[in-house]
């Protein structure tokens, strides 16, 4: 087997607060072959910051600590901030939960996909606009010449984000993060936005992290999946043995949500007071 | 009787025509949901009935009685919003007692005090935050709130436009029992926007799946379940949900 692409070991994020230091992520670790990986939780549990802090998008006063944090051997910490634009988007790139907020207003969409592609290759203008209208192909974006020259508020949701992964796409990185990519979208557009990111990810062997809050979204997706609950993970699986998990927290999840042919007459709710260390 | 009847409905804003033709009859003390995706017209319907889209044709009955455009402060004492984003939907410089308190000032209630009380009660809150701000709340605890400011007038139907997608799951499933049993007690009529199918089958007896603003087809939750729905757009939907 091939060295991992990403190793993370003992990744703490932590902000400072009235009532001094607190962590957020506490000594996460996992590392990443060139699979999908799922990082699910609730709202609070530290999955986007472990997203960011692999980015490095961390600011001040949020502090960043790892054992480990290594990227293809580079060590991620170590990088100052002109080494790391050079690996944003052109190795690790990541997709953002809200098209509406992530794309620049007063570019035309083919302007902000060469924009990134330029950003980190010297191209000729013809081929700049070709690797445009294929990687606007590659999304199944049907009509790649008209979507090329408009704005953002032209474009609905779902193709906004379509836009927004071949923007992500197409310095054709290695790793690619994907946070919430689909919760502002319909349910019959996630779909399809995720069955793209998929096919674009096996095609070209990369690794995938897709953070979300929706385990069956993320067992459809991911080959292997982190359970996280206030900074720690605490449950790791095969995302085909979802069903057998063990930890109280992940069959909590998974039992309070509603399914198609529901017949219970409540749903079950989770007593926090069980494993919640804080 | 029936508590929410729709005829002919057309609903625009401006010179764009939303919703068309919209045909619906709910029963009191139904659950109705209505699903489709972003622009299909579902949260405009609700927003017709509740007064806040005014430019409409046809006709929109409340218990029996056709409603006249705009606000209408009879049809505000039966029929009741709440909205999608807790985030957004509360004053953030009000307290939970002031927001609670305002419909009841605007009717002319008395014993405010009291009924602030009860209605904390009985969508699960503590005394507590009577006093407190929204931004001291968590988002169940605000969906919570925002649901008690719909009940304060003691309406007899909810409107709910995607109630619980905001929420986590866990969230989501406290606040789901709550209408629930909201429901139960009160014997409330819900009409709910919602495009999680799921929750349709948890909570609601029959749907709507919209396109277009249009109706293409009304259906029994049982046929929900079954998986037997009709019309291709609603399989495409469904298919998209159970996959």
């Amino acid at each position: 087997m091939s060295s991992p692409l990403l190793e993370v070991e003992n990744l703490r994020v932590s902000f400072p607060t009235h009532s001094g230091r607190v962590e957020v992520v506490k000594g996460l670790s996992f590392t990443l072959g060139r699979e999908r990986l799922g990082i699910v939780g609730e709202s609070g549990s530290g999955k986007s910051m472990t997203g960011r802090s692999i980015l490095k998008l961390i600011r001040k006063p949020g502090e960043v600590t790892a054992d480990k944090l290594r990227f293809e051997g580079i060590d991620i910490l170590d990088q100052n901030e002109k080494q790391m634009r050079a690996i944003r988007g052109a190795r690790i790139s990541m997709v953002m939960q809200d098209p509406k907020f992530s794309l620049n207003p007063v570019m035309t969409v083919g302007e902000q996909i060469a924009e990134a592609l330029v950003t980190h290759q010297k191209l000729g203008r013809k081929e700049v606009q070709q690797r445009i209208l294929d990687m606007l192909v590659a999304v199944r974006i049907n009509d790649p010449e008209r979507v090329a020259k408009l704005y953002p508020h032209e474009v609905s949701g779902g193709m906004g984000q379509r836009i927004m992964i071949a923007m992500m796409l197409i310095p054709e990185p290695e790793l690619l993060i994907a946070d919430e990519p689909t919760s502002a979208l319909d349910v019959s557009v996630q779909a399809q936005v995720l069955d793209i990111i998929d096919d674009l990810v096996t095609r070209k062997g990369m690794g995938l992290i897709l953070i979300s809050h929706d385990l069956a979204l993320v067992s459809r997706y991911c080959d292997r999946i982190l359970v996280m609950n206030a900074g720690r993970v605490v449950e790791e699986c095969a995302a085909g043995q979802l069903d057998k998990a063990q930890h109280p927290y992940t069959r909590g999840l998974l039992a309070a949500m509603p399914v198609i042919d529901e017949t219970r007459d409540e749903l079950p709710v989770l007593d926090r007071t069980q494993w919640a260390g804080t | 009787m029936s508590a929410l009847t729709l005829k002919n409905l057309d609903i625009s804003y401006g010179d764009t025509k939303v919703v068309h033709g919209v045909n619906l009859d709910v029963p009191e003390g139904e659950s109705f949901a209505l699903v489709g995706e972003s622009g299909s017209g579902k949260s405009t319907i609700l927003r017709a009935i509740a007064g806040l889209a005014p430019e409409w044709t046809g006709e929109i009955s409340v218990l029996g009685k056709p409603r006249t455009h705009g606000v209408d402060r009879n049809v505000s004492r039966t029929v009741q919003m709440v909205f999608q984003d807790p985030y957004g939907s509360l004053h953030p410089r009000k307290t939970i007692d002031s927001a609670l308190s305002e419909p009841l000032a605007i009717h002319g209630i008395g014993n405010r005090g009291e009924r602030v009380e009860a209605v904390l009660k009985q969508v699960g809150l503590d005394q507590r935050f009577r006093f407190r701000f929204p931004h001291q709340l968590s988002g169940g605890q605000r969906q919570r709130v925002a649901i008690a400011r719909a009940l304060m007038l003691e309406p007899k139907v909810l409107l709910l436009d995607e109630p619980t997608s905001a929420l986590d799951v866990s969230v989501q499933a406290e606040i789901l029992n709550l209408l629930k049993r909201l429901r139960r007690e009160q014997n409330l009529t819900f009409l709910m926007v919602t495009h999680n199918l799921p929750v349709v089958s948890f909570l609601c007896d029959r749907l709507a799946v919209m396109r277009h603003g249009k109706i293409v087809e009304i259906a029994d939750v049982a046929q929900l379940k079954q998986g037997d729905l009709k019309e291709p757009y609603s399989r495409e939907l469904l298919a998209a949900t159970a996959a």
